[in-house]
Formats: C-alpha cells, structure tokens, sequence
C-alpha cells in the first residue's frame, strides 16, 4: 500500500480511536476534554490537507485492507474530489462545533459522553465519504443512524428529545434498510461490491432490468437521510438535540450523507428519465414547501431545520436534473449551505444561550444588546436569502440558471416557476430571521438578559462568516475544490469558472423577482401568518405514531398469536415452515431422474423393518404409559443399530447400541420421580392437527430421503479412503476420520459432551438448594421400589463380568484405529460396565472404590487430547497432525502406536466421565428423595447371618 | 432396500413430531428421541447405502468402500444426541419437580400485573 494509503487508512479510523478518550480525559477538565477531542479531529484535518494537493490534480488516493474477500467485503479506502470535499466538511466543521460545545453545554451536562458520540458520528460520517466498498459504506451508513440518535437524544431527561432520537433512527434506519437491499442488486448487476467499478459500469446499471427497482431503493435510503419529501418530518424533531448537534448533523453532515450518495452515485444512476422524474421533482417540492413552512414557524431553530430541508430539496433537485452544470451548481451550494447555515444554528443556539428563548414572537431589537451576533446572524442569512456579494447568491444564481431552461413533462414554466418561488420564500424567511430577532424595538420583556456571549461561542460562527464573505466577493479561490469534486461527481474533466456577474440572465431577473417578492411577503406576514394558522395541516408527528401504534399493536397481536408460552405451538409452527419450505423448493425445480437401483431386501430386514414400524406406532399410541413407551423406544434403537451393521457401518451400530443402553437406563431413572403416565389432555381436534403436522413432516422427510437414495452423488470422501492408511496409518477410515482428518470437530464435540455433563451436575446441585429439595423428601417414592435391590444373583454376575466389560473396553479401544471401535464405543462401554456395579452392588459400595472424580476424568480427557494436538506443533506441523509406528515386541504381533491413539484416549476419558457424571447427578437426586444406601454389598449379607447362627443368638 | 430405509426415516420422524406436539415433558423427550434416530439414520444414508462395503481398508487388494465421512458425523451425532437427551431430562424433572407439574406450556402472563409492585 502506498504511503498515501496509509494515511487514509490512518484518517479513518483516527476518530474512532479518539472516541475512547473523552469519556477518561473529563476526569482531567472540561477544556482539556474538548482539547483531546480536538486533536484526533484536528489530525485527520492536517492529514487530509498533506493529501489534498494530489488529489486537486485529479490523482485518485486509494487503500485496501482484506476483510472478508470471499464475500467481496474489503475495508477498502478512496479520496476523490468529493470525497476529499466532504471529509473537509466534516473535519473542518467538527473543530469549530468542539469549539462551540466546549461553552455552549453547562456544568450539568455530561460533556464526555457528548464529545464521544460526537467523535463516534464523526468516524462514521468519514467513513461513509471514504468507502470505496458500499458493504462497508453501508456499515458506515448505519453507524451515522446509530451515533446521531446518541446525539439527538443527547438530552436524555427531555421527552422531546428522546422522541425526536427515536424518530429519526426509525426513519433513517428503515430507509439504510432499504437502501442495503438497492446496494446488493447494484452490486449484483455490477459484479463488484468495489464504488470505483460501479462508477465505471454505468451504462450497464441503466441497461439492466433490476435498474428501477436499485434506484427506488437506493432513493429510499437517500431521501431519508436527506429528510426529503414525505420524509421530511424528522428533521424538525431532531432539532430538540443541543444545538451544536443541530448545527452539526444539519449543516455539514448527517443529512448531507444523502446528498452525498447521489452525488457519489451520479455517474452510475443519473442521467435517466426515471432518475430525473423521481429525484427533481421530490427536490423541487421538497424545496418549495420546505420554505413554506419555514417561513411560518417561530422557533428559531424550526425554521431554521424547515429552512435546511428547503435547501437540501434544492440541492437535490439540482443533482436530479443529471446535467454536469447542474452537479456544479450542486457542489458549489453543499459549501456554501455549510457554511451560512452552520453559523445560523450557531447563532439561533448563542440567542437561546443568552435570551433563554428561541421563540421570535418574543425576541426583536437584539441588535443592540447582541452587535456580534447581530453581525455574524444577518451575514450568514443575508448569504441564505441569496443577496450579492454573499456566497449564497452565487450558488442560487447557478441553480435558477439551470432551472430556468429544464423542461418537466412538456412544461417549460414548472420549474423555473417553483424555483423562483422556493428563492422568494427562502427570501421572505431569511429576512424575518434578521428583522423579526434583531431589528425592531428593543423590549423589556426577555426571559433574561440578552449580551453577547463570550469570544468561545462565538469564534467559530464567525470564522464561517468570513469564508461566506471571501467566497462571495471572490468566488474563484472555490475554483479548485468545486473543480475536483464536480469532475469526482459526474466522473469527466470539467473547468468551472465561478463568477459574480453572469450579465443579464433569466436567472437575474428571476433574483431580483425573489427578493422583492421575498420583501413584500415579510411585510405581509401578520396576516398571512394568522390564515396560515387558520389552515389545516396534517400533523406529520401524530400521522408518524399513529403508523407507528398501528404497527406496534399489529406486531402484538402476531406476537401473542404464536409466541404463546407452550413450546408445542412454536414447534408445529416450525414444523409446518420447514415442510412448506421444502414443497416450496419441490416444486420449483423438481427432481433429476434417478441414477441408482434399488438394493435387494433380505427377509431379516424385512422383519426387523416392520418391528420398527409397529414399534415406532406403539410408541406414538400408547406413550401415555410411559413405561411401556420406553421399552418400545429401547425395540426401536436395537434395531436401528442391526440396520446400521448390515448396511456396512460397524462403528455406528456400535456405538448406537451402547449408547442405547445407557440413554434407556437414564431415562429410566429420571422416570422414577416423574408421573408415570401422561393424562390424556389434547382435545380430538389438537390430536388431528398434530397428527396432519407429524404425517406431512415423516412424509416429507422420507420422501426427501428416498429421492437422493435413488441419486449419486459427489463426494469428498474418495480423498479419505485413499490417505487413511497412508497419512492416518489407519484401516477404520470412520475412526481416522475422527480423531485425524476431522479431529478437530471431535475436539470440539467432546468439549460440548464434558459441558452437557458439568451442567447436568451443576443443574443437580441448584436444584437440591431449591424447593425441588423439600418436594423429594415429603414424597413417598417406596411403592416402586423393589423389596430386594440388591439381589444376590446380580452382585456375584456383575462382579464376575466387570473385568471382562474392562478388558472388552480396553480391545475396543485399542483396535479402533484399524477395526471397528475406537474412544467414543470404549468409553460408552466401560460406563455400562460401571453402572452395572452401580446398579447391582450399590451406589455407595461402588462410589467407595471411585478413585477418579467424574470430572476430573473430562477435564483430563479434554486436555489429553488437546495437548496431542498441541503436540504436533513442536514437530513443525498443524494442530492435530498425526504421527504413527509400527512396533514390534517379540511375543506380541506388530503393532502400531498413532498419537491419534492418545487423542482418542482423551475421546475416550470425556465420554466415560461425562456420561457417568449424567447418571450420577441423577442418582445422587434419588439419595435425597430419602433412598438409602448400603455400605455392603448386599441388603442381606449372608455371611453375617451365619456367623449369627454359630452364636446363637 | 432403499424404501426401507426411506420409510423408516419418515415414519420416525411421524412419530417424533407428533410426539414433540404434545403438552408433558416426557412425550416431548421421547419424541425427540425418536426424532434423532430419525435424523441420525437420514444422515447417515446421505452417504448412499451400500452391503458388505464397510469402510474398514482390506488387506487383500481392491475393495470398494462405501461412504465413510456420513458415519464419523453420525457417529459423533449419537453421542451429543444422548448428552442432549440427558439435559433436557435433568431441565425436565427439575422443573417437574420445582413446580410440581409436567406441563410444557406457560400460562399467559398479565402484563398489567407486573407494573404493580
């Protein structure tokens, strides 16, 4: 990566690794917190202006870090001119809003999480501009939705804020929602999630059928953020946040994210008739009736947010016009916008500072108690209202130059028209905001002493002042910047010249016809006022919660519906998805003709299939005994396990059959406390349903499961089979694969196996502390307990068996690498030959002669095998590679000794202790329901009794 | 053969299902029960079903095998089945036993009540 590159990279993510500061640094002071959150922003700036000269000359600073490339999804970085434009924006405006912040907020705000969120939104924001991936801008998008509703509902104790927070997030997040979908079809038609090949691929975007439905989307998204027609309620809602946030989201960055991507995505969607329809005609209305609106709110800071709206309308249509003139105009009035309105929040905020009110019909005559900020609010409006000499004009001029010759359906008055009317509104608003604050009389009635503030507050609305005087009275020291990022914009070499005097133009006298119709609507304010309050108007805030009401409620009642506490309605609602899902697939592609034949059916089979037919139906019939249905499920697992060794699989059939066994005795044991049968309670009708349900999902899965019987396939599996010998130095392929090829799953279920274990023992023990406890002693469990339960007949077999299960055990294990068997069927058989001794002997005779604790076992079993993985690295090789010999010991036959063996040990050491450990948590919940253990091994020691006989007692 | 195996596999799952629909908690243990042998044999005939071929590598020259990899998953598939069984056993009679019912459903609760202290 170039030099260049790093920096961008480092500009990035500076303010995100400045956000961590604040919240530590107010510790030290409240300047010293707006210093360190100056610095990050401060260093982006300086880092972006060393970038800034090779840009200007048109060379485009590129960055790549790989993230996810299988997904296409890279932290990929570009500076182009508009991007380099907007990043200045950003950073440039942070500063002074960190400056303004640091006086604006008081003592009793918690100024370190606000300058936080502020650096937070300011990542996010630089992000958005320097994507050059739109997965990633897309995170970024999101991000600014997220950081902004922390900043607008920064005043958490004011219900207006936190309303106006949750307003905005609902509607900018559902148009980013959108928006992620009109992101991937573009990404789709293009091929490439990368903005600089779908910069390059626009005419194929616009050739392509999915091009409207991209562009709808993606406009979604736009308009929102942007606040655009009929989106543009919650941009006046917002305004309840501190007003550095206002000035902040609302001049220079949150809503101009918007504007933003239609200018970035210019060269790949612009220039259609659908772009042009959709994009200047919502600008334009949004524009004109923005203005409107503005022109009768007495709120400062609502006219001015009404008034922001009107001028993101105007700079959106003028990028929907398509033309490169247009995109000119538009770029110079993004400045522009910036810097009049930036200082005009600012100045709305230092007059609610100082008067402790922002309603106009209580202010007037502040000229003389405010001079300063009477000069900086009446520079920055006079620039807003589009007067000479201010850089506001200029900008206007060149949109009304372009609207007076844009043609709309076959009209060539419509737009030209409502444009000098939004100018002449724009006119009427700019004006009141100086005449109806500043001039008049001054009153005695303030709700305090209006002055100046001090320098701090001030400075930063100032500075932008002066940049819109230089601007307007020498509009060519923009050339460069509006050169770069016009020519970004619409993706050719333009060369601007940006004047004051066009000469006498249409769009002069359109000008001239605004300001003084601008003039004559001021005077006439009082009673357009009074009608316009008479007039009603929907309520964009109750149409907003009553949609949001309805949603809530439809929402509920979906929710109450089938999230209705019985798991048995999830699971047929589940159920019934996943077969719908599967008829769905069905029936869209059918099914390829099959490729295998039908393999002969020996009569044993056949007899052993219908025992599980008729055993799996009994089950079903007569589970309400649920004694009876568990010797039934026992029929059903032998079986199974007979299918599996006359279909060529030993192992499973091995380990089905043990671990058959063992499930049946824990079940057997849990049933001990439960009810021993089930009350018949599901009405005809439920039995019917879940009948249809159970018959639709068994018939779906096994005609699933015939169709790809009858159909070969590809599989991975030749691979194993032919290095099973060679690099496992294993016959049993089925175990080599275990602890070899896919030894690292095992790894990972026998970790989960030694969990389910530690939890049944921890859930054991919470529930022996709990009521379950007093529950157990006061019941009388003594009418099923056998009268002899230890017999005589079971201790002396079990005895006699136990070495012979260890020795089988130990066979097992040892021949499992090259035959049928391996850790996971020892372990599981040396825990049947363990219950046996439990069972017949006694719990607390077999507890006695334990020496490992069950879960030291899994713990050793778990590190055994991970430290046999562990053990391949010092050889050099991977995690888990094996190593194997042959030995030969003279009165034994060659054999062979594979680490795999000692990670199979480790299956073999969490299988044993996890499954006794299960049985034992539940044997222990039957010593407390009051059952009683012996220390000998038998009830009746006959050998005692005999001795009683010889003394005659 | 095949529709042998097939049938089974869906009146298994019949089975399970209907069994995972009902109201106490030991049904509903049974009929998962049944549902992973279900799941266990279907995914264990994804690897195609094969007589005699038992993937243990032959000494004595050519052999054909069938396929391994289905029954390593399977394999290590019956033996999570039973630690899970056995949780949902243990939740099972916990909670039998700490509010004296086996019922499976959660009466709706007031949401108006919780406002109240």
């Amino acid at each position: 990566m170039s030099h260049e590159g790093t920096l961008l990279i480092i500009i990035a993510l500076l303010p995100f690794v400045g956000a961590l500061v604040p919240g530590v640094m107010i510790r030290a002071g409240r300047t010293a917190c707006a210093w360190f959150t100056a610095v990050p922003t401060a260093l982006a700036l300086i880092m972006l202006l060393i970038l800034a000269p090779d840009v200007m000359r048109g060379e485009v600073i590129q960055a790549e870090l790989q993230w996810m490339p299988q997904l296409g999804l890279s932290a990929s970085f570009f500076l182009d001119g508009l991007g380099l434009l907007f990043a200045c924006m950003i950073t440039g405006v942070g500063l002074l809003i960190i400056l303004y912040a640091r006086f604006y907020l008081s003592g009793d705000d918690p100024m370190g999480q606000f300058y936080t969120y502020l650096l937070l939104f300011q990542g996010a924001m630089l992000g958005i501009v320097l994507s050059d991936n739109i997965l990633l801008l897309l995170i970024f998008w999101e991000l600014t939705s997220l950081s902004s509703f922390l900043l607008i509902g920064y005043w958490k104790h004011l219900p207006e804020g936190r309303q106006g927070a949750k307003m905005a997030l609902t509607v900018t997040g559902a148009g980013g929602l959108a928006m992620i979908a009109g992101m991937l079809i573009l990404g789709n038609i293009v091929g490439s999630y990368n903005l600089t090949d779908i910069l390059q691929a626009g005419d194929q975007i616009k050739a392509s059928e999915w091009y409207l439905p991209a562009l709808i989307l993606i406009l979604l998204g736009v308009f929102t953020k942007s606040a655009q027609f009929p989106f543009h309620f919650w941009l006046p809602h917002a305004m309840a946040a501190p007003t550095p946030v206002s000035a902040y989201l609302h001049s220079a960055t949150m809503v101009k994210a918007g504007v933003f991507l239609m200018a970035r995505m210019w060269p790949a969607l612009a220039g259609t008739d659908a772009w042009f329809y959709i994009v200047a005609t919502t600008g334009l209305i949004t524009m004109v009736m923005g203005a409107l609106i503005a022109l009768f709110k007495d709120d400062l800071k609502a006219l001015l947010a009404f008034s922001t709206v009107s001028h993101l309308g105007l700079l959106t249509m003028l990028l929907g016009f398509g033309t490169q003139a247009a995109a000119v105009a538009a770029v110079f009035h993004i400045i522009n916008h910036l810097t009049f309105k930036a200082a005009l929040f600012m100045t709305a905020g230092i007059i609610d500072h100082e008067a402790h009110t922002r309603d106009i019909k209580r202010l007037g005559g502040l000229r003389h108690l405010m001079p300063i900020t009477f000069l900086i609010g009446t520079v920055a409006a006079l620039s807003m209202a589009g007067i000479p000499l201010f850089n506001g004009f200029l900008s206007k001029e060149m949109m009304l130059e372009e609207a007076s010759h844009t043609k709309w359906l076959d009209s060539y008055y419509v737009v030209p028209v409502l444009a000098t009317f939004g100018a002449l509104l724009s006119v009427a608003y700019s004006f009141r905001f100086i005449s109806h604050v500043f001039l008049g009389p001054v009153r005695d009635d303030y709700p305090s002493n209006p002055h100046d503030p001090p320098a701090g507050m001030w400075l930063a609305p100032a500075l932008l002042c002066t940049l819109v005087i230089v601007i307007g009275v020498a509009p060519f020291l923009a050339d460069g910047i509006v050169r770069a990022a016009a020519s970004a914009v619409t993706g050719a070499e333009l060369d601007p010249h940006l004047k004051i005097w066009h000469g006498v133009t249409p769009a002069l006298w359109m000008s001239i016809i605004a300001v003084l119709g601008g003039l004559v609507l001021l005077l006439l304010h009082r009673p357009l006022d009074k009608a316009w309050i008479a007039t009603p108007r929907p309520e964009a805030k109750a149409i907003f919660d009553a949609l949001i009401m309805s949603v809530v409620a439809l929402m509920r009642r979906i929710t109450d519906a089938t999230h209705n506490g019985a798991i048995s309605r999830y699971l047929a609602i589940f159920t019934v998805a996943s077969v719908a899902l599967g008829w769905i697939a069905y029936s869209g592609s059918g099914l390829s003709a099959p490729t295998r034949e039908l393999l002969p059916v020996p009569i044993v089979i056949a007899v052993g299939w219908v025992m599980l037919v008729v055993a799996t139906v009994s089950v079903v019939v007569m589970h309400h005994h649920r004694f009876r249905a568990l010797v039934l499920i026992g029929i059903i697992g032998l079986s199974i396990s007979a299918g599996f060794v006359y279909l060529s699989a030993p192992d499973l059939a091995l380990t089905q059959i043990s671990v058959e066994t063992v499930t049946i005795m824990l079940l057997l044991l849990a049933l001990h406390f439960l009810p021993k049968v089930t009350p018949a309670e599901s009405s005809g009708a439920m039995r019917f349903r879940d009948g249809i349900i159970a018959l639709a999902a068994g018939g779906g899965v096994g005609a699933l499961a015939y169709a790809f019987l009858m159909r070969d396939i590809e599989t991975i599996s030749d691979y194993h089979i032919a290095n099973s010998y060679e690099g496992g130095g294993g016959t049993n392929v089925v175990n080599v694969i275990l602890v070899d090829f896919r030894g690292y799953d095992t790894f990972g279920e026998i970790i989960v196996l030694g969990i389910a274990g530690l939890v049944i023992y921890a859930l054991m023990h919470a529930l022996l502390d709990g009521p379950a406890a007093r529950r157990l002693k006061n019941t009388d469990y003594t009418q099923d307990r056998s009268r002899d339960r230890h017999p005589l007949m079971m201790v002396v077999v079990t005895r006699v068996l136990m070495p012979i299960a260890v020795v089988v055990g130990i066979y097992i294990f040892l021949r499992g690498h090259n035959q049928p068997g391996g850790g996971f069927v020892a372990g599981l058989v040396i825990a049947i030959a363990l219950l046996m001794q439990y069972m017949a002997s006694g719990f607390a005779w077999t507890q006695e002669r334990k020496k490992i604790e069950y879960h030291t076992m899994i713990g050793l079993g778990v590190v055994i095998a991970a430290l046999t993985g562990v053990g391949s690295w010092l050889a050099g090789r991977p995690f888990l590679t094996s190593a194997y010999t042959y030995v030969h010991l003279p009165p034994i036959e060659e054999f062979e000794l594979a680490t795999a063996m000692l990670f199979d040990l480790g299956v073999f050491l969490t299988v044993l202790g996890a499954v006794m450990l299960m049985l034992y948590s539940l044997s222990r919940i039957a010593r407390s329901a009051g059952e009683t253990v012996n220390e000998a091994a038998m009830d009746y020691d006959p050998g005692e009794h005999v001795e009683d006989a010889k003394g005659g007692t | 053969m095949e529709i042998i195996v097939a049938s089974s596999v869906g009146i298994l799952t019949a089975g399970g299902v209907y069994l995972i629909l009902r109201l106490r908690t030991f049904p509903v243990i049974l009929g998962l029960a049944l549902l992973s042998y279900a799941v266990n044999v279907f995914l264990f005939a994804s690897g195609r079903l094969a007589i005699d071929q038992s993937p243990i590598l032959s000494k004595y020259g050519e052999a054909t095998y069938t396929d391994p990899l289905p029954q390593a998953l399977v394999l290590t598939a019956i033996v999570i089945s039973f630690g899970m069984t056995a949780v949902l056993v243990m939740i099972g009679l916990g909670a039998f036993l700490e509010a004296d019912s086996d019922k499976i459903d959660i009466e709706a609760e007031d949401d108006s009540k919780e406002v109240q202290p």
